[in-house]
């Protein structure tokens, strides 16, 4: 049985993970992304300050609702003043964010060094702010953070139109009469609204990543709006109640690291593994191209092997072909050209015998396929005014394999003979 | 204040913050011009995992394996950032905020697992740099700053930051030309055959030194302080390459001088019982330093050139 307090803290993260999740979507998609790392660094002088001043006014300096407030505001200021820096024009953007986020957070070292000498215990548990620590967390401490979040992601679900309006086409939108600088500020504020809720749980630090990772996974996964956000709150959520009862565990190990860690094995597997864009799938099309490119080579090249051994265009199909005179032909190795061999021998294209060829019916009309496929590019380029016959076949090379048969029919009517290389057969001379 | 209390307690820490801006305010001009500032942010966050790893498997601090170490970790930090940007198609900012918090966490847990932060490598030093735990235990008389015996008992990482501040300086020297054509026109740096791509590895490579260098004196997150405010404030005041780069580092190296003054001497000598940390009123002084030369500097906002009143739009 989970304790109570460990249960709120860990539905409580969950639902931050959610809210930044889905406000990390548009942030990513608008390219505002990082005004977060800005907004979380910021944080630090306004929770400095706010401490300072519970403590004067002699409140209960670890009382939550006035710090987060105090990082509110100080994320706020950090937000306009990215955006003064920027309107000078000669300071970009993304330099704009590095000056604020550091010279903040160095204001908030400076003065968390000076209320460390203060008497009292105004900066007790402030640097939990800093890396987060989601075991330390209350009870009420979780509700608030979490009151915050269902805020946040309250004010989405209400704005979801103008956001994505935003998110996607920002001038169509100001072209359609939308006032796309109010949807922006509603944009910033939200940043700021769940960095602030992220503060205890993630540390101000890190928070930053709770937006970006989640958001970028969906991304990676999916192209339509509402599966992203579908997907980005979900590995949120996840991300944030993992990290936050990996923390519970081993207390040593800071939350944030821990919430940050699982959204990023979250991103390293929809990096590898997502099912167009994954560094897997693009590697395995790659290589589907690529051997497929490799067979209409090898079925021509044993085609035309017959034809320069005297067989005369577009009658060849029915002789033996040496292998060497094919891998000659492509300019390949031996090896190559027997792996290839191989492969097509297996999928019933050719037959093998005694480091020759030949092909069998299926083969031989896939290969009168490029054939016809590659020389009617040739003839076109050719006709078109290509004056080099070998740069003109180095062409072809290149474009044949997209071409579909239609496509080839409207070069060179079909039906048709099949027309002379122009060029030599035999091995190549590049 | 004696002369001894000065060299034993001041000099080390003003040393290393002013070789830590020099080095950080020369490297910052590239990246401000090449539009590159967060991939400073980035590298000073994503060397973390590098350092503690070189700390874990020698033991050493601030020796060359933390410097090898943390240049490896940068250097896996832009790659990663680059495959990232190209495979999910996100703009740089989102791919680079992926990639450097991940390091930065690797890092945390790093430090807990490998026990480096029991032992010497205090998670405070990277949250806020640790100037003022640099002292010169020999450095009792001005004789000492002759003596070689004394002078070798100097803190070790003054010796890692000098090292990295001339071998950044001679390089910058040697690719000057290079390096002001990939500043400002890269299309132009490849068309006569420069090897951009690898000077902007050897770029990275050397902000990552200089973010270990400087992660002693101003912590692994201030160092972006020293990276962009310097570069940033001489960007909205001058328009000329020399003075940006040049300036930079003067600048950066007048920032750290002025705030380690600031922030304990020169209260001491005027009698203000005030210590703060060194490296926050270094940050501090740098963004105020944006902030003036952005209220006052020289140049205004680049306008397009109005036209005489009465005369007709240019066509196209």
């Amino acid at each position: 049985m989970i304790p109570y307090n460990t249960a709120v803290v860990l539905l409580g993260c969950a639902l931050l993970g959610v809210a930044a999740g889905t406000v990390g979507t548009f942030a990513l998609l608008r390219g505002r992304a990082l005004v977060a790392d800005a907004v979380g660094h910021a944080a630090l002088p306004g929770v400095a300050v706010a401490a300072l001043i519970v403590a004067l006014v002699g409140g209960d300096p670890r009382a939550l609702p006035p710090l987060l407030a105090g990082a509110a505001v100080a994320g706020l200021l950090g937000v306009l003043a990215v955006q003064a820096l920027t309107r000078t024009t000669r300071i970009r953007e993304d330099a704009a964010i590095a000056i604020v986020l550091s010279s903040f957070y160095a204001l908030g070292a400076a003065l968390l060094s000076w209320l460390q000498t203060l008497p009292g215990a105004a900066q007790a548990g402030l640097s939990k702010f800093i890396l987060g620590q989601a075991a330390a967390m209350r009870a009420e401490d979780a509700m608030i953070a979490a009151g915050v979040a269902a805020v946040s992601l309250a004010l989405v679900l209400a704005a979801f139109q103008r956001l994505r309006a935003v998110a996607f086409d920002a001038d169509f939108a100001r072209v359609m009469g939308l006032r796309t600088d109010r949807s922006d500020l509603l944009l910033l504020g939200l940043i700021v609204l769940v960095c602030v809720s992220g503060l205890q749980a993630v540390g101000l630090i890190l928070v930053v990543a709770l937006l970006v990772l989640p958001a970028a996974t969906a991304r990676l996964v999916t192209h339509r709006l509402p599966r992203m956000l579908a997907i980005a709150a979900t590995a949120g959520g996840i991300a944030g109640a993992t990290g936050a009862w990996l923390s519970a565990l081993r207390p040593e190990v800071p939350t944030g690291a821990a919430v940050v860690l699982v959204a990023a094995c979250f991103f390293t597997l929809a990096l590898l593994l997502a099912p167009e864009r994954g560094l897997l799938a693009r590697l395995a099309m790659l290589t589907r191209r690529r051997l497929s490119a490799d067979t209409e080579h090898f079925l021509r090249a044993a085609w035309e092997a017959q034809e320069a051994a005297g067989a005369g265009p577009g009658t060849a199909g029915d002789r033996w072909a040496p292998l060497g005179a094919v891998a000659g032909a492509r300019g390949w190795s031996r090896g190559k050209a027997w792996r290839l061999a191989w492969w097509l021998g297996l999928r019933g294209l050719l037959a093998r015998a005694e480091g020759h060829v030949h092909l069998t019916p299926r083969g031989a009309t896939a290969a009168r396929r490029a054939v016809r496929a590659h020389r009617a590019v040739e003839h076109h380029l050719l006709a078109a005014g290509a004056t080099d016959i070998a740069s003109a076949d180095r062409l072809a090379d290149l474009v044949e394999h997209g071409l579909p048969p239609e496509m080839a029919a409207r070069l060179l009517p079909e039906p048709s003979a099949l027309p002379a290389s122009p060029h030599a057969l035999g091995r190549r001379t590049r | 204040m004696t002369l001894s209390d000065f060299l034993m307690l001041d000099l080390p820490p003003l040393l290393a913050a002013i070789m830590a801006g020099t080095t950080c305010g020369l490297l910052g001009s590239f990246l401000v011009l090449r539009r590159e500032s967060l991939i400073g942010d980035a590298l000073s966050h994503a060397v973390l995992p590098g350092i503690v790893l070189g700390f874990a498997v020698t033991g050493l601090r601030a020796g060359l394996p933390m410097l090898v170490g943390a240049m490896l970790a940068g250097l896996a930090a832009v790659a990663l950032i680059a495959v990232v940007q190209k495979v999910a198609r996100l703009d740089s900012g989102a791919a680079i905020g992926a990639v450097f918090t991940t390091f930065f966490a690797i890092g945390l847990v790093l430090l807990e697992v490998t026990g480096a932060r029991a032992v010497d490598l205090d998670l405070d030093c990277v949250l806020f740099g640790q100037l003022e735990t640099l002292v010169w235990t020999e450095g009792r008389s001005a004789a000492a700053l002759l003596d070689p015996q004394a002078l070798s008992a100097l803190p070790r990482q003054l010796g890692l930051m000098a090292g990295v501040a001339l071998a950044v300086g001679v390089t910058v020297a040697l690719i000057w030309r290079p390096l002001k054509l990939i500043c400002f026109d890269p299309a132009y740096a490849q068309a006569l055959g420069i090897p951009g791509r690898r000077i902007e590895i050897g770029l990275a490579l050397m902000v990552a030194a200089a973010a270990v260098a400087a992660f002693e004196a101003v912590g692994s997150i201030l160092v972006v302080a020293m990276l962009v405010c310097p570069a940033a404030a001489l960007r909205l005041m001058t328009d000329r390459y020399n003075t940006q780069v040049l300036g930079g580092a003067a600048l950066g190296a007048a920032l750290g001088a002025v705030g380690y003054a600031l922030a304990g001497p020169v209260p001491a000598v005027l009698g203000i019982d005030l210590a703060l940390n060194a490296a926050g009123v270094i940050g501090t002084l740098g963004g105020l330093m944006v902030a003036g030369a952005a209220l006052f500097g020289g140049l205004r906002p680049r306008r397009p050139a109005r036209l005489p009143a009465g005369s007709a739009p240019a066509a196209g």
